[in-house]
């Protein structure tokens, strides 16, 4: 056995696993020669800073930065990211961003993402960061290889016409015809004798209406690969000698391993199996026989295990377990104005009501997966994680090594939806490698993703809201148990409020959702905000513009309500009892969005069907309406999951609905008819599109509800005793 | 106990030696290094491990692969012919629809069974037919528009 490995075997201490912390984000720097190995001949350009430096891909290094774009000599430009795709789209709109600045078809750019060997720290692909912040970083450094080209065209044509122009990877000498593009920059050696070092901080990003690339309907980047089924998803990923594994879980959350006989299985031929702490698994040539290892076993194994609260008394524990502060939202929500209980006192009516939310999760299509491979000491894994840093950052503290001999890479991945940022699966996958001596792939069932990855925070939101003389709000109070802080401070134009997010100790593990707290948030006010339109006798959007001040929330919940024909639909409804309208708005990471919906109600039979969704959805200049229209619809559809039955149940430590047969997720069949108004503001910055389209959908629906029924359901999934959806 | 079988996958003649209570979706992955299949519940569930067997999309998931014995399996890399896509995937491309794409495989596979028994579906053909297979990015329109487009250019290339 390798000495590196040796004496890793020995210092490893008991799996760390399961804990929620961040891992430091470093930078890895492979060697030149390999580095010339993965992406061929050509140049290398970084971008630190604002300054640019280039050179030969066998020259020294002297810049700081990691390297950003590779150019080959066939004129393929190789642009490098941390971030990562896991069904959002970033892989085709940052492929957009950089064609648009190189001046090159999308065709021609080749995107590495998320390997930790090769790319620059963009950081992980979390709250809508990519298009505000990735985005504009890469353009500027592609804007600044485009820069570099023109400037050694013009050399090489010993010209200084400022009008000359990049077009398609090549610029023409309009005197002489002569060409020069990306090809002949990569075959340059002498670029840093040449230019030596150079700020460019003069380096100018294209203007939206100057764009060709960028805000055209662009389709998906490696769609062919997809519908061949050639794409590698990280629980494709094939390795030499590589071997499968399962995972003995304990029998209930907090449940410790006193003892286990693992002779029954070590016995097997071919199978590796392994206890180190808690942690007990199983490798061999198939799943079936890892598996079969594991159920020899399994019996022999005596745990203690643990008290822990169930789903049906959850809002009562939460509130019993709360404290003050330090809402894991990363807000408060301290924010506050006036004082409430002034303007509560001042109130002619005041109204208060609790809006309990469920745990739920995201169930992405893809269960968490990885194969990890160690040589000389040092490991590679493959894995589907938001966070590669994090998982390198686990990797390293798991066993005792540097973050120099972790390689993470992220194969764009079967879905995330904020659900995937932890690296447990790599951890577990690395462990049964180093035992097994060979690569092995780890792949979680559906039971154990639903069991032992997080949840979407379960919640209680608590209103408290005055309504004055004139039927205007005068008061406000929003305090939300546990979900979180994210759009908990109200929009709308209120003289007293004040918005507070109180930690709980959570009987489950939690992390990010999709758009997190505010689909809770946006959930309890949005319908709150019409029961308060009802007691003061207004129309609902009325007596939202009435508190809206003039900006882009008031301009997405005009454009929906007018594609809805909201007020029309309204009068053609009034007295209905078995159709109704509701409508919700809600901003977060900088976008706006609103939905108008109409439900069929069976009241006899206790059911409803939404029959119809239409949403206004602005996100500043629109990138890439293909994609836009697909997540904002993604957005809405997976939405109705969480509003109308998505709820995780759970007692004794363990998922009492942990399969989809018993959770069940919105199907081609619960599809509405939906319509997207896209709203486009070339004048403003682009932001992303993910996360927010998800907010209005559920309080639209609750707020239909109680129009064509008069009964008002609070919680998330909407349902009671008498109501629930088809 | 291994036991050999012999089937015939993506026309070609196959043959294995193993367990006969293994699912085919595993064989197909770990035997045979066709991961086109994928695993998203191994419950028959999501169908994004759907196959079509003797032409009809099954659940390779929950099928032994003890069943498909002398039978005609095929996957999605079995779906394109001389480097040609299938209607069905070069519809699928049309219409985008695909976000992470896990699930691509497993529907492009059900909707090529449904086009075999139904060439002219209707949308609720469609949505009937599709049901059972979950897209958990949620792109349920854009995927029923590529049906409906794969139906038209299945039509268009056999009428050429
Ligand atoms: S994996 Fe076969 S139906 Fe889900
Ligand atoms: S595209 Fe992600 S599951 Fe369908």
């Amino acid at each position: 056995m390798n000495r590196d490995l040796e004496s890793i075997r020995n210092e490893f201490p008991e799996l760390e696993r399961y804990e929620l912390r961040e891992g430091p984000s470093y930078q890895f720097e492979l060697s030149r020669r390999e580095f010339a190995q993965v992406l061929g001949t050509g140049i290398l350009i970084s971008l630190a800073g604002q300054s640019i430096f280039a050179q030969g891909a066998n020259g020294s290094r002297q810049t700081d930065g990691a390297d950003r774009l590779h150019i080959d000599t066939s004129g393929i430009v190789t642009v490098m990211t941390s971030k990562v795709d896991v069904g959002q789209g970033s892989r085709t709109q940052i492929t957009q961003a950089a064609a648009e600045e190189l001046r090159l078809p999308v065709s021609r750019v080749r995107l590495v993402m998320a390997d930790s060997a090769l790319v620059p720290d963009d950081g992980g692909t979390a709250g809508s960061r990519t298009t505000p912040a990735t985005i504009p970083t890469i353009r500027k450094a592609c804007a600044a290889a485009r820069e570099l080209l023109l400037e050694m065209a013009l050399r090489e044509f010993r010209s200084e016409n400022s009008s000359i122009e990049v077009r398609d990877g090549v610029v023409i000498d309009p005197a002489t015809n002569k060409e020069f593009g990306y090809t002949d920059l990569a075959k340059r050696d002498d670029l840093n004798v040449a230019l030596g070092k150079r700020a460019r901080s003069d380096v100018a990003i294209t203007r939206v209406e100057n764009w060709s690339v960028l805000g055209r309907p662009t389709p998906q980047v490696g769609g062919e690969a997809i519908v061949t089924g050639r794409h590698q998803y990280p629980s494709d990923i094939q390795r030499p000698g590589m071997i499968y594994a399962k995972v003995l879980r304990p029998p209930g959350y907090g449940s410790k391993l006193i003892s286990i006989e693992l002779s029954g299985a070590e016995s097997m031929a071919g199978v590796t199996a392994l206890r180190d702490g808690d942690f007990v698994g199983f490798a061999a040539s198939t799943s079936a026989r890892a598996e079969e290892a594991r159920m020899a076993v399994a019996g022999t194994a005596k745990w203690e295990t643990a008290e822990h609260p169930s789903s049906d008394n959850l809002y009562e524990y939460l509130r019993d377990h709360s404290s003050t502060g330090g809402s894991r939202g990363g807000r408060s929500g301290g924010a506050a104005k006036g004082s409430v209980p002034d303007g509560l006192a001042a109130s002619k009516k005041v109204l208060r009501a609790s809006f309990p939310i469920a745990y739920i999760q995201h169930a992405p299509m893809e269960p968490r997966a990885a194969v990890a491979e160690w040589q000389n000491g040092n490991i590679t894994v493959w894995t589907g994680s938001q966070q590669p840093a994090r998982v390198r950052g686990e990797l390293s503290a798991a066993f005792r090594i540097t973050t120099d001999q972790v390689r993470v890479i992220v194969p764009d991945t079967g879905g995330g939806f904020g659900g995937k940022h932890t690296g447990e699966v790599a951890v577990e996958a690395a462990r049964l490698a180093l035992a097994a001596k060979r690569p092995v792939s780890l792949r979680w069932t559906r039971e154990e993703e639903f069991t032992w990855a997080y949840f979407r925070p379960a919640g209680v939101i608590d209103i408290a809201a005055g309504l004055g003389d004139d039927g205007s709000i005068v008061a406000w109070e929003h305090i939300n148990f546990n979900s979180g802080g994210s759009a908990i401070a109200t929009p709308y134009e209120i003289p007293n409020t004040r918005a507070e997010s109180k930690s709980c100790d959570s009987p489950l593990r939690e992390g990010s959702y999709r758009a997190l707290a505010s689909t809770a948030n946006v959930f309890a006010r949005e319908s709150f905000m019409d029961e308060l339109a009802l007691a003061s006798g207004s129309d609902p959007l009325a007596f939202r513009l009435r508190h809206l001040p003039k900006d882009r929330l008031r301009t997405v919940l005009e454009a929906a309500a007018e594609r809805f024909n909201w007020s029309a639909r309204r009068e053609k409804l009034k007295g209905s009892e078995t159709r109704g309208i509701g409508l919700a708005c809600g901003t977060e990471k900088g976008s706006y969005a609103a939905a108008c919906v109409e439900i069929e109600v069976d009241a006899k039979a206790g059911r409803y069907r939404v029959l119809e969704i239409c949403e206004a959805f602005e996100c500043g200049a629109i990138q890439n309406p293909l994609n836009l229209r697909k997540q904002v619809e993604g957005c809405i559809i997976q939405g109705l999951g969480g509003a109308l039955q998505e709820e995780i149940r759970f007692a004794n430590g363990r998922i009492l609905n942990p399969r989809f047969s018993d959770y069940s997720v919105p199907r081609f069949k619960d599809v509405p008819l939906i319509e997207t108004v896209l709203v486009n503001r070339p004048d403003l910055p682009s932001v992303g599109a993910g996360e927010t389209p998800i907010v209005p959908v559920a309080p639209a629906i609750a707020n239909a509800l109680a129009v064509a029924t008069g009964a008002r359901i609070r919680s998330m999934p909407i349902r009671d005793g008498v109501f629930r959806s088809v | 106990m291994e036991i050999e079988f012999k089937f015939h996958l993506n026309g070609k003649e196959c043959s294995v030696k193993t367990d006969p209570r293994r699912p085919l979706l595993e064989v197909l992955r770990e035997d045979l290094a066709l991961t086109g299949s994928k695993y998203g519940c191994g419950e028959g569930q999501c169908r994004a491990c759907t196959v079509l067997i003797d032409g009809s999309p099954a659940p390779s998931c929950v099928t032994a692969v003890s069943t498909v014995q002398n039978r005609q399996v095929q996957t999605i890399e079995g779906l394109a012919e001389d480097g040609r896509l299938h209607p069905v995937q070069q519809a699928f491309i049309d219409e985008d629809a695909m976000q992470c794409g896990y699930c691509v495989p497993g529907m492009i596979l059900t909707a090529t069974g449904l086009l075999n028994r139904n060439s002219n579906p209707s949308r609720g053909e469609i949505i009937e037919a599709m049901n059972g297979n979950l897209c958990r990015c949620c792109g349920y329109g854009n995927i029923v528009k590529a049906v409906e487009h794969a139906a038209r250019l299945v039509k268009e290339r056999s009428s050429r």
